[in-house]
């Protein structure tokens, strides 16, 4: 019987990897508190940044970085990075006119136009290349709302004193090590602040592209959603194909008031490695929602296809009485890559809720693992959680984890797990195939349905996107 | 339409199919029984393409293409249509979702422009009343919770749906109580009068389906071949003898 060419789709190239030829300017290499000073120098910082920038990497240097993921690799000299790197002779973008040529096409490239005229509707977009945020889109318009969103450097020098209120106020630069890494050397990223009352009419999003070599990109997000408020925020990120590996440490804090509702989607899609597994993102992110005001609600939903190494687990500290926190997440592993990714439930007010649903798919020589904490403190009276656990296989040489945790304080709670493993079955894709889809439709059909809960929580587009990119991740993965 | 030669089928070193001949023209309505383990659903999963059957020798030629060299998704394509014996569940994917998939493949395949959502939900909404079938089970998960009836008629609305050149129906009937027979017999009637280019193959073990639907031959396979052929009333003498009548060999 013959059979389709499988070697043709497997060969199919990261369709981001490539690079764009333009001059940076970049610190040396390494990191000491002479490279901290300059960083905040360059970006003109005030000096309460400067001073939270050092302690910060005081204290990482005090620091080991953690040894519990699940995943494998060789240890990173940190003085072999570049951590600052900006196209050359820019200090900061005033408009879209100022931005170079080459950024301009990497973007369309990427799909992400930057020209308003040319965009979504409906989509606001900030565009972070390197170090840098070059382009944000929709300001003005959002401005008449009271909504700032804007690149982060751009929030320390007009609005110090929200940056000084809650930026580190939810992930402290002691929390772990590559937030305390971060939190010294963080180069740029989003601000998002809607006042109270005001529903975001478009969803605002970030696309991080890291292109200049050898470089760590740190970016920094701040979301504030006031008493009332609503905000859908979206994030997109590749990365050129290159043979060695490169960091990538995020963090991401989000606080919601009284009342208020952050949405916060993720579709990562870094340069996974090759084949073999040479190259790759590690993508080491610390992403956390406050739910500080009662009846407040953060919603993290995440499709993460892509990087060498997946670290990350998008949580919620529920502190508001009935406030909620939500979960959903497709991770797909394929070749050689590693994800250890889940979430942290934390149960503080009265009547709070949690939501987590996890789809892990694995296929190729991958290893993905699904770790989640559950914690009901000790007044959190008539806290709930369901939590959903799905591990799915493709082939046989790939693993899937799972190591959910539970504390639970309080006895009045109520927590619920599930977890499924499951299998491709060769009587699916048969079925499939019978009614006159090929054997990679099938597989994508089947993989759409599993993750279908997941998907219905992304915003339209961006669910598009999501299944289309799942599909590429896949392709080879069967034959 | 279908020239089946001498095939021999092994599966898993042991030779299930030992040299089965059979013609089909378009059409014709053919029925195969015969006892359990005789080869008839091994029949019709090999003429379907699913793996782990080796083929040993034999030919099989559809509308003059080498049947065993294709895909099983092109022969899907190619028209070729079956109807499972045990229907298997798709979490997640609606049956409505399935069935535009698999009618654009089959479309683009013949060269016919894809269906647009409206043109779809028409041409669902003319089929659903041809089997009696539920709009509540369209939009739900393939297979998923359906009864074994459910799953049966819903075979049948696909069936119905992609409008294939050949239909096999392995043991479709098995399972059903007597309603839900007569609705998927009803279904098959109503296809077989629609188009006249078609044929169809019911692999059976009981008779009793056939006494809704009138099959132009009847075939009884027996230990890998097929040993008695004829009209339809051959399969009342079957019903009415036994299949032991043919087991004691005196009709070889």
């Amino acid at each position: 019987m013959s059979k389709p060419n499988y070697d043709e789709l497997t060969n199919r190239e990261y369709k981001y990897g490539f690079t764009t030829d333009i001059e940076t300017e970049t610190l040396p290499k390494g990191l000491n508190e002479d490279i901290i000073r300059e960083i905040s120098k360059r970006k003109n910082e005030p000096e309460f940044m400067t001073e939270w920038r050092l302690n910060a990497y005081r204290h990482w240097k005090t620091m080991d970085y953690p040894r519990w993921p699940n995943v494998k690799y060789p240890e990173i000299n940190f003085q072999d990075i570049i951590y600052f790197a900006r196209p050359k002779g820019k200090s900061k973008y005033n408009s879209i006119e100022d931005v170079e040529p080459e950024i301009l096409e990497t973007f369309n490239k990427l799909g992400i136009p930057l020209e308003e005229q040319k965009q979504l509707l409906g989509v606001a977009v900030d565009a972070v290349f390197d170090s840098v945020s070059v382009a944000t889109t929709y300001k003005e318009k959002l401005k008449e709302l009271g909504i700032i969103f804007c690149s982060m450097s751009e929030a320390i020098q007009e609005h110090p004193d929200l940056v000084k209120k809650y930026l580190g106020s939810v992930v402290p630069y002691t929390d772990n090590f590559y937030a305390a890494l971060n939190s010294a050397v963080f180069s740029d990223g989003s601000f998002v602040y809607v006042p109270k009352g005001v529903r975001c009419p478009m969803e605002l999003s970030t696309y991080f592209r890291i292109n200049s070599q050898n470089t760590g990109q740190f970016e920094r997000t701040l979301i504030i959603a006031d008493e009332g408020s609503y905000v859908s925020y979206l994030e997109g990120c590749t990365a050129p194909i290159r043979d060695e590996n490169q960091l990538h440490a995020a963090v991401v804090e989000l606080i919601a008031l009284d009342n208020a509702q952050i949405k916060y989607s993720t579709v990562q899609n870094w340069y996974p490695g090759d084949k073999e597994g040479k190259g790759g993102i590690y993508n080491f992110v610390t992403k956390r929602g406050l739910c500080k005001g009662k009846n407040s609600k953060i919603s993290w939903t995440q499709v993460e296809t892509g990087s060498a190494i997946t670290w990350k687990y998008p949580s919620c500290v529920l502190e508001g009485d009935n406030s909620i926190g939500e979960f959903y997440s497709v991770a797909l592993t394929n070749n050689y890559q590693q994800a250890d990714t889940g979430t942290k439930m934390i149960h503080i007010g009265k009547n709070t809720k949690s939501t987590i649903v996890s789809k892990g798919i694995s296929a190729g020589f991958s290893n993905n693992t699904y770790r989640g904490l559950v914690k009901i403190t000790k007044n959190a009276d008539g806290a709930r959680n369901f939590s959903q656990c799905d591990s799915l296989l493709i082939g046989d040489k790939c693993g899937a984890h799972t190591f959910p945790y539970l504390e639970v304080s309080n006895p009045s709670a109520q927590v619920e797990h599930e977890a499924t493993t499951s299998k491709i079955g060769e009587d699916q894709i048969f079925y499939l195939n019978q009614r006159g889809l090929s054997k990679e439709d099938a597989v994508n059909l089947i993989v759409n349905g599993y993750c279908k809960e997941v998907f219905n929580e992304l915003p339209m587009e961006f669910a598009v996107e999501a299944q289309r990119l799942l599909s590429v991740s896949l392709e080879g993965s069967v034959g | 339409m279908l020239s089946i030669k001498n095939l021999k089928v092994k599966v898993e070193d042991k030779l299930i199919l030992k040299g089965v001949n059979l013609n089909v023209k378009a059409g014709e309505i053919h029925a195969i029984m015969g006892p359990n383990g005789s080869g008839k659903s091994t029949l019709a999963n090999v003429l379907a393409g699913r793996e782990g059957y080796e083929i040993i020798e034999g030919e099989i030629i559809y509308k003059g293409l080498n049947l065993l060299d294709i895909a099983p998704e092109e022969r899907a394509r190619e028209g070729i249509f079956l109807a499972f014996q045990y229907p298997v569940e798709i979490p997640g994917i609606s049956n409505a979702t399935l069935l535009k998939t698999a009618l654009n493949e089959i479309r683009k395949h013949r060269g016919e422009p894809e269906l647009d959502a409206m043109e779809f939900m028409e041409l669902m909404k003319e089929k659903m009343k041809l089997v009696e079938m539920d709009i509540n089970l369209i939009n739900r998960p393939v297979n998923q919770g359906f009864s074994g009836g459910e799953k049966k008629r819903n075979e049948i609305f696909q069936l119905a749906m992609l409008e294939p050149k050949l239909a096999i129906l392995d043991e479709t009937d098995s399972g059903l109580d007597i309603d839900a027979l007569k609705i998927v017999a009803n279904g098959v009637n109503m296809i077989k009068k629609q188009i006249q280019d078609k044929a169809i193959i019911l692999v059976t073990h009981y008779q009793r389906l056939l006494n809704y639907i009138t099959p132009d031959y009847v075939h009884v396979m027996y230990d890998g071949k097929i040993v008695k052929s004829g009209s339809k009333e051959l399969a009342l003498e079957l019903e009415e003898k036994g299949y032991d009548w043919i087991k004691n060999g005196k009709n070889y």
